[in-house]
């Protein structure tokens, strides 16, 4: 066994902070999105995880009831272009201004820059590292008293 | 931060947007929220605290939502709070309570909300109460407190929940198993689960026969022992029957007395913790009992002098 390095002393320091990791639409399997969970698991981070085959409501609806600093929406199935812009929109209409919501997954580069539009703040393609996506997390999200 | 009365005003009004903000301000002991107590514990409406727990893979989470169900179906708003085990390491942790209770998701007269325990040994979070008090609050009527995991010793829930349920499976040990101490003695329900399983009238039974020969000091009427299969929605409906008729019981002057004793020494240990960990003295203190110049019992008593 390894030992985990810990990026925060467990009795010091800010609020972990809570991030939702769904899969929007009717993916068959969810095994990059449980990797990501754990690993943010590892970073520290607090995750709620709740899934396969969420519609845009259910993934807006669990973020809010649990107050989620980041969602994290992982798509495998080529649905990108309707489900993501949805979750946003959904997000804003609940007042849900000051939450960072990402994709991950098989995006093709053509699309990245409309969903960016859209309001999906980043785009992790394959062979992203988690460290990555957690240094981005830990930049963008919001922090709070 | 929003101001956390309005935040309470919201919640107690029905704003599921703000109900969620209150519970990440109790969760991280925000500034402001221990002045915010009296009048959060004040706004109370008096629900039925259930506390679900028992072993990992269980079926807990599956359970609760499927009784989620039938307390819709008979009108009930149901709040769930589902604790989850944080690293020690890292303090991080993965909630996935949530995956079972999706159904749920959409229904705005269910509010689920997932907890990491931050450290907290027992099987709960040490905001746990509060954030069933605001819970409370909004108007949700009865709310379940799924724990961590528990094995043998996690009886911190029935401190907090007026009736705590205990979750076995068929074929998880033997009879000496049953007999011994722990969980299995706050059970106020006892549910077999997975009933669909082989083994499980067996294990039901064994737990009954526990049960009932159990005298001696202890004056308690045996917990009934039921059998369910959360998954096929099998005894679902006796169980929210157990659950609401045990409301009545968990009333009784003396059984409330139990629980405020327990709580009012919890309380009492983090107030005194949380004092003593405030002075001057405290970072000399843990070093000299570190080094035993000290035993910590003697250094804790001079900390309260």
């Amino acid at each position: 066994m390894t030992e985990t390095p810990a990026p925060e002393t467990p009795t010091t320091g800010q609020p972990p902070i809570r991030v939702l990791i769904a899969k929007p639409g009717l993916d068959g399997h969810d095994r990059g999105a449980k990797v990501l969970a754990r690993g943010l698991r590892d970073e520290g981070f607090e995750v709620i995880y709740t899934g396969l085959r969420q519609s845009p409501e259910m993934i807006v609806d669990a973020s809010e009831q649990e107050d989620v600093d980041v969602i994290g929406l992982s798509i495998l199935s080529g649905a990108h272009m309707t489900l993501l812009p949805k979750v946003v929109e959904l997000a804003r209409q609940r007042g849900m201004d000051d939450v960072l919501i990402a994709a991950g997954g098989i995006i093709p580069d053509a699309d990245v820059g409309k969903l960016k539009a859209a309001g999906i703040a980043e785009v992790f393609g394959p062979g992203t590292s988690i460290g990555q996506i957690a240094r981005y997390f830990r930049e963008h999200a919001r922090r709070r008293a | 931060m929003a101001d956390l009365a309005e935040l309470l005003r919201g919640a107690v009004a029905g704003e599921r947007r703000s109900l969620a903000r209150l519970l990440t301000a109790i969760e991280n002991d925000a500034p402001g929220i221990r002045e915010l107590l009296p009048s959060l514990f004040a706004a109370g409406r008096g629900a039925h605290l259930v506390g679900i727990t028992g072993p990992p893979g269980s079926g807990k989470s599956t359970l609760v939502s499927a009784l989620a169900a039938e307390w819709r179906r008979r009108g009930r708003r149901v709040g769930i709070v589902a604790v989850d085990p944080s690293s020690p390491h890292t303090r991080g942790a993965i909630m996935g309570d949530r995956i079972r209770m999706m159904d749920h998701s959409a229904d705005p007269d269910v509010f689920v909300r997932s907890m990491a325990s931050r450290g907290q040994m027992g099987g709960l979070a040490a905001a746990t109460w509060v954030v069933a008090a605001a819970i409370d609050a909004a108007g949700y009527d009865p709310i379940v407190i799924e724990t961590v995991g528990a094995g043998q010793s996690e009886v911190e829930i029935a401190r907090l929940a007026e009736t705590t349920v205990v979750v076995e499976m068929p074929e998880a040990g033997d009879e000496v198993q049953a007999i011994k101490a722990g969980l299995l003695e706050v059970a106020d329900v006892l549910v077999v689960n997975k009933a669909d399983r082989p083994g499980a009238d067996r294990a039901a039974r064994q737990l009954r026969a526990m049960l009932s020969t159990a005298g001696g000091r202890v004056a308690r009427k045996p917990p009934p022992v039921l059998l369910t299969s959360a998954t096929g929605g099998e005894g679902i409906s006796a169980l929210a029957e157990a659950i609401d008729g045990h409301r009545s019981v968990a009333r009784l002057p003396d059984q409330a007395r139990a629980r405020a004793d327990g709580q009012l020494r919890r309380a009492l240990g983090e107030a005194a913790t949380r004092r003593a960990a405030s002075r001057a003295d405290w970072t000399a203190t843990v070093e000299a009992v570190a080094t035993h110049e000290i035993d910590p019992i003697t250094a804790a008593e001079r900390l309260l002098a």
